[in-house]
């Protein structure tokens, strides 16, 4: 896929996240759109997956960490055929499966999370099983930069390391923001590069809205054969709407009717500056 | 009980030895058997399974809440994975792993906790698991076992190897004499074990206080009241239509189990009866809610009464 449609795939799935998380009246806005550009390039030119592969024991697998970004999952699963888009209008309503954090029931989730700190150790496990059975799939993991005080990170990136699973992929989608403050407020975990250096890591930091930049750093992967990999996308919280970005309320808050049309109109406008591809 | 180690076959084990035994055995026919240890291969007697299957044992380190999500990630590409460790730890310590990852994941992770109880008596209230029953008894989706014999813990880890349920597994570390001379039972996770046969009290016990319940039962023989004793292994599960019958057979019912008295196989045997109207005289003995005395297993059992003597006397009390 160009990068011109991947550009175009983000705009409709910014818009796709608003549009749901209106309907719902609940979600995580500001993170799902921070990460909403890492989970494109996934998707779309990186994971071995899709709904044909999804039972396949070689598919890539793609855990997310910061489960609370469902929304951005969601839509993402949905473009990509694991199920009509239209099963998202029940997005947190009375027993739907589509719910405020990943789960099984959905089909192209690989596991429940929701609660933080579980993404690392489940990857871990996961790339472990691959190294065990020989097997050439990959594993990504995305975790949000407010999770990373929890313990059981830092208890997989040992292990990680241990093993030397370099076919194990973390990206931290570091927009510097959580629901108290800045995450320098909250707890100050940086410098989160040399700290994952030194528990033996390889460490690369990208623009995650740079779609290039992106592609780029996932074709590099292993960034060093026997380690695993950590990608420090540097990203805007609730990026692409002006009104939203880069404030904090817009952690888990919901547009109006006036503000949805005003985000909407924003990320259009956006839409039609980029020529088609031929 | 004697603290001997009898290893030869035929002998009776500690059920960790049994358990370390035949997950060899296991392991020489399915390469997918797999061991997460927390640096607990020497509790957990899995050195010489380290050493023979090493492509099939993966150390974390001493990190409980990795362990068992690393066990997670595992059980999902098909692996049969025993994470192991202390039931102290595993089940607090990582309780939200066992919740989050293993049972609302439904990744068939086999959690076995060891020395479990009292087992590391006079290590202190740190190292006692007194809560992992009720505590797990509260999460959908995960099979809680404590098996009394060496039988129970042969048959209940190859059939947690099968099953691709999250399970819960804890046994001790005492020498654990066969429960009975001549066994053809079946075993079944959900299917409580009759041993002895009586009208008068039933006990109802697991894991290592079963030993002494059926102790206790040959004491009130001697004084002529008979007991119905049942080794209720699973926990949760629990088997609701043996005691429905015991219970309606006996005058008295009395459980018995290495747990708090609070929220375990007793409180789950209360809210059964109590809900079906079966009302009898009915006690449940296990560590009562205080800072626990310390000492050896033995001796905190005879402390608080778990004991063949001490069971005795209360099913006497009921009657």
């Amino acid at each position: 896929m160009t990068t011109k449609q991947l550009q175009k795939k983000s705009i409709q799935y910014r818009k796709n996240i608003l549009k749901y998380i209106f309907h719902a009246n609940a979600g995580h806005t500001g993170g799902s759109l921070s990460c909403i550009d890492i989970l494109n390039v996934l998707y779309n030119h990186v994971l071995n997956v899709s709904p044909e592969n999804f039972t396949s024991p070689d598919r890539d697998r793609y855990i997310q960490s910061k489960g609370h970004s469902v929304e951005a999952l969601f839509v993402v699963l949905a473009d990509k055929g694991f199920f009509p888009e239209s099963d998202l209008s029940t997005l947190c309503k009375y027993r739907s499966h589509y719910i405020g954090h990943p789960t099984r029931k959905v089909k192209g989730v690989e596991q429940n999370t929701g609660a933080l700190g579980h993404g690392l150790p489940l990857s871990v496990g996961t790339a472990l099983a691959a190294k065990m059975d020989k097997k050439d799939f990959r594993v990504f993991t995305l975790l949000g930069d407010g999770e990373l005080p929890e313990g059981s990170n830092w208890e997989a990136a040992l292990t990680a390391s241990h093993y030397k699973l370099d076919n194990l992929c973390a990206i931290i989608d570091h927009n510097k923001l959580q629901i108290t403050g800045t995450t320098a407020e909250v707890c100050n975990t940086n410098p989160i590069d040399k700290k994952f250096e030194n528990f033996g890591w390889a460490v690369r930091h990208v623009d995650g809205h740079d779609l290039d930049a992106l592609k780029k750093t996932f074709a590099e992967m292993p960034f060093e054969k026997g380690k695993p990999s950590l990608i420090i996308a540097h990203t805007v919280k609730g990026k692409g709407v002006s009104y939203m970005e880069n404030v904090i309320k817009w952690h888990h808050g919901v547009p109006s009717e006036k503000q949805l049309e005003e985000a909407m109109s924003e990320l259009n406008n956006v839409m039609v500056t980029i020529p088609d591809d031929f | 009980m004697g603290a001997e180690v009898i290893t030869e076959k035929g002998k009776a084990k500690t059920n960790l030895d049994v358990f370390s035994g035949v997950l060899q055995e296991l392991a020489e026919h399915d390469r997918n058997i797999v061991v997460v240890t927390s640096d607990s291969r020497g509790s957990g007697k899995l050195g010489p399974f380290g050493q023979k299957f090493p492509g099939q044992h993966i150390e974390v380190g001493i990190a409980e809440q990795n362990l068992v999500g690393v066990a997670a990630g595992l059980a999902s590409c098909g692996k049969k994975v025993f994470a192991v460790s202390p039931a102290c730890f595993l089940t607090a310590r990582a309780l939200e792993q066992i919740k989050n990852d293993v049972a609302y994941s439904n990744n068939s992770v086999k959690v076995i906790g060891i020395s479990a109880g009292v087992s590391y008596g006079a290590l202190g209230s740190t190292h006692h698991s007194l809560h992992d029953y009720a505590a797990l008894r509260a999460i959908n989706n995960i099979i809680v076992v404590a098996p009394a014999d060496n039988f129970e813990t042969e048959q209940a880890i190859k059939l947690a190897a099968q099953t691709n349920q999250p399970v819960y597994l804890r046994f001790g570390k005492r020498v654990m004499q066969p429960l009975k001379e001549i066994n053809d039972d079946v075993f079944e996770f959900g299917k409580g074990r009759v041993i002895t046969k009586g009208n008068d009290v039933a006990i109802i016990a697991a894991g290592e206080t079963v030993y002494p319940a059926v102790q206790a039962a040959n004491k009130l023989k001697e004084q002529g009241v008979s007991a119905t004793v049942i080794s209720m292994h699973t926990v949760k599960p629990l088997d609701t239509a043996l005691l429905n019958i015991v219970a309606k057979k006996c005058k008295a019912i009395l459980t018995v189990e290495e747990h708090s008295v609070y929220g375990g196989l007793g409180e789950a045997c209360a809210s059964y009866l109590l809900q079906n109207r079966i009302f009898k005289p009915f006690k449940i003995m296990g560590i009562p809610d205080e800072y626990t005395v310390t000492g050896s297993q033995q001796e905190i059992f005879d402390h608080y009464g778990l004991s063949e003597k001490g069971i005795a006397e209360q099913a006497t009390l009921l009657l």
